[in-house]
């Protein structure tokens, strides 16, 4: 299990490390210059002017140092939570901006992958060997699979929206309330929060339906289950063993639609135009506001690894043969 | 990666399964069953089926353009028609032709496909079968880097760089897509070949004399063939996914209609409010019917390839 440990460990630190480089070598390798597009914005003729705007911004953004020392400090601050100022809007630091976002995208974001996961699952074992279902269940869950995230958001938000009018299609909370803590307003959120979610977790759950499936199946052709269904252990016994064993590389899967299901987070909240990071990385793109940009998507990573290093833990709970060093997951 | 092992996620560990006990088993001939295999293809519903739908939406991305009397950027007609008559899908709201657009879309959404594919398979394969077979550091190398790259979200990393250098063309977008979305395919491969390594008919090659290049090429993947086209089939869904998402955010290629771009379009433009329903149903439901024709089609597949998943 040590061993299991430290391997996880080291490959995350070293991802970390890949991905904050990265994070900063591919601003410096593009074509143009922040700084003069913010002096630009100022509309300034005076070339003093211009001169002095340019090497304070220089000054204040670490742009003056030499190559070296700009990725240490880059290090240095991003310890300290500094991500650096926003540009878009200048001068709330880019930290703030992210940290006002979060609440939004988490609160899609996990009920969406947690509901996605347990139903798809179940559902995925039902259909297995059970030809009706099956036969209902399987296409189904490929096109729903295949459907691009944005799609069925913007299907949702036409149908269940503009059309039917039931659900509101823009925003976190109506644009005439003040956020405050009041039932009004929390119905209000929940109202909004609705279409979001429903889109991210219906895309979500085709995907679990047939790997656990194909999980069943194939564990159910397996030794262990011949040899228990020899000695006339009950259909269901027989299917509860397949199930666990079928929950391991969902476990590990699940880890790894992580970085997936973000992404299709980001773009479903751009369709519903919801206060959450996706719309921020939208805004920060707009208004070529590289900061804010760069320090979304950097806190999104940290957020990734994390929740990877997460699942890798609880999977040594979930899988006795990591704790007795027995070959499990391969690091 | 991305949105690009999105399905493939789930869908990889399944496809994985039949794919491990069907290839090492497989004493099969290289090329020697191409007959049995395409018998049994031609008479699996889900190949046909979802074959065809694909053949249908790349035929009208090929040949479909010579048909149009507009440019897909054109402002050809009245604004917001509904579909009928003159266009079969109708206008936005600057009144370019819907299917112009769609069938160039097309175009670019099958291109990416096939190159974004091709990349990550080229790069998945070789380090997969380098590690498998040469084992050791190299191995333990190659599985680090597997592993980190396999843990970025890569999705993330192709917003910073379209968003920076500017992908301004449909293959560059393929090459990037390509890079951030081999590592479970590399893994897959792995395993794979490291089950073969230790077989007889490997180890006589290796006695013959032969390189390092020329057993992988000629006696381990042969082995593989029908998990590796398989495989190709996924990044191929994959990459089309992933190329709409980063389309639909603005990120997509500028010098070409993409349908990821349209969906941008109709969104912006509030084609939602206006009811304008013909302006963004056609392309997701041109993605979504070829990525799911696609995955069907795979499981097809793996029936023909696995003679214990047939169904008699």
């Amino acid at each position: 299990m040590r061993g299991y440990l430290a391997r996880k460990t080291l490959v995350y630190g070293l991802t970390f490390v890949v991905a904050v480089t990265l994070n900063w070598l591919i601003p410096r390798l593009m074509p143009g210059d922040p700084v003069q597009r913010m002096v630009a914005r100022a509309a300034v003729q005076h070339p003093e002017t211009i001169e002095s705007m340019t090497v304070y911004y220089e000054r204040m953004f670490g742009l003056d140092l030499p190559i070296w020392q700009q990725y240490l400090n880059y290090w240095g601050s991003l310890f300290r939570g500094d991500l650096g100022t926003s540009v878009w809007l200048f001068p709330t630091p880019v930290s703030q901006v992210v940290l006002d976002a979060v609440p939004y995208t988490l609160g899609i974001m996990i009920p969406a992958i947690v509901l996605s996961f347990v139903i798809g699952n179940t559902v995925g074992a039902m259909a297995a060997r059970s030809r009706w279902l099956d036969n209902v269940a399987l296409p189904v869950g490929y096109l729903i699979t295949a459907m691009p995230y944005m799609w069925l958001a913007i299907l949702l938000a036409w149908g269940l929206g503009v059309a039917l009018g039931w659900f509101p299609v823009a925003g976190g909370y109506d644009f005439g309330l003040v956020p405050q803590w009041s039932w009004s307003f929390a119905a209000d959120l929940l109202h909004h929060w609705v279409l979001p979610f429903l889109s991210l977790f219906l895309v979500s759950l085709g995907g679990w339906a047939i790997g656990m499936r194909n999980l069943i199946i194939y564990e159910l052709e397996s030794d262990y289950s011949n040899y228990l269904s020899a000695l006339g252990a009950p259909r269901r016994l027989v299917r509860r063993y397949a199930f666990r064993n079928a929950m391991l590389p969902q476990i590990t899967g699940l880890a790894l639609q992580l970085g997936t299901v973000l992404g299709g987070a980001l773009v479903t909240e751009i369709v519903f135009a919801y206060p959450g990071l996706g719309k921020l990385v939208l805004s920060a793109i707009q208004n070529q506001d590289f900061f804010l940009l760069q320090g979304t998507l950097l806190f999104v990573v940290i957020g990734v690894l994390v929740a990877n290093f997460v699942i890798d833990i609880v999977y040594v709970l979930v899988d006795p043969r990591t704790r007795t060093g027995l070959t499990g997951a391969t690091a | 990666m991305t949105a690009t092992q999105p399905t493939t996620g789930p869908g990889t560990e399944a496809t994985e399964q039949p794919g491990v006990t069907g290839a090492p088993s497989g004493s099969r001939k290289p090329g020697g069953d191409v007959r049995e295999t395409l018998y049994f293809a031609l008479r699996n519903p889900k190949v046909l089926v979802g074959g065809f739908v694909v053949l249908a939406f790349l035929l009208l991305g090929l040949i479909g353009p010579a048909f149009l009397r507009y440019a897909p950027m054109d402002y050809a007609g009245p604004p917001m028609a509904p579909p009928g008559g003159d266009f079969p899908l109708g206008t936005t709201t600057f009144g370019q032709d819907v299917f112009a657009q769609f069938v160039a879309g097309l175009r670019s959404t099958f291109l990416v496909g096939v190159l974004g594919g091709a990349v990550a398979a080229v790069i998945g394969m070789t380090i997969g079968f380098v590690a498998g077979y040469r084992g050791g550091l190299i191995d333990e190398l190659l599985n680090m880097l597997t592993n980190v790259v396999l843990v970025i979200p890569g999705f993330v990393v192709l917003i910073i760089i379209n968003a920076y250098l500017g992908v301004r063309s449909v293959p560059m977008q393929a090459l990037y897509i390509g890079i951030f979305s081999w590592p479970w395919v590399a893994r897959a491969v792995r395993s794979q070949t490291l089950s073969l390594r230790s077989r007889d008919f490997i180890d006589l090659a290796r006695l013959s004399g032969v390189g390092v290049g020329t057993i992988l090429r000629r006696e381990v993947a042969p082995n593989m063939y029908s998990y590796l086209f398989m495989t190709f089939v996924l990044l191929f869904g994959g990459s089309i996914l992933t190329a709409a998402s980063l389309d639909f955010i603005g990120l997509g290629p500028t010098n070409a209609m993409s349908l990821g771009l349209m969906m941008n379009q109709a969104v912006q433009w509030s084609a939602l409010h206006l009811g304008l329903w013909w302006w963004f149903v056609p392309p997701g439901l041109g993605i979504t019917l070829i990525v799911g024709s696609l995955y069907i089609m795979n499981v097809g597949l793996d029936e023909v390839f696995n003679p214990k998943l047939r169904e008699t």
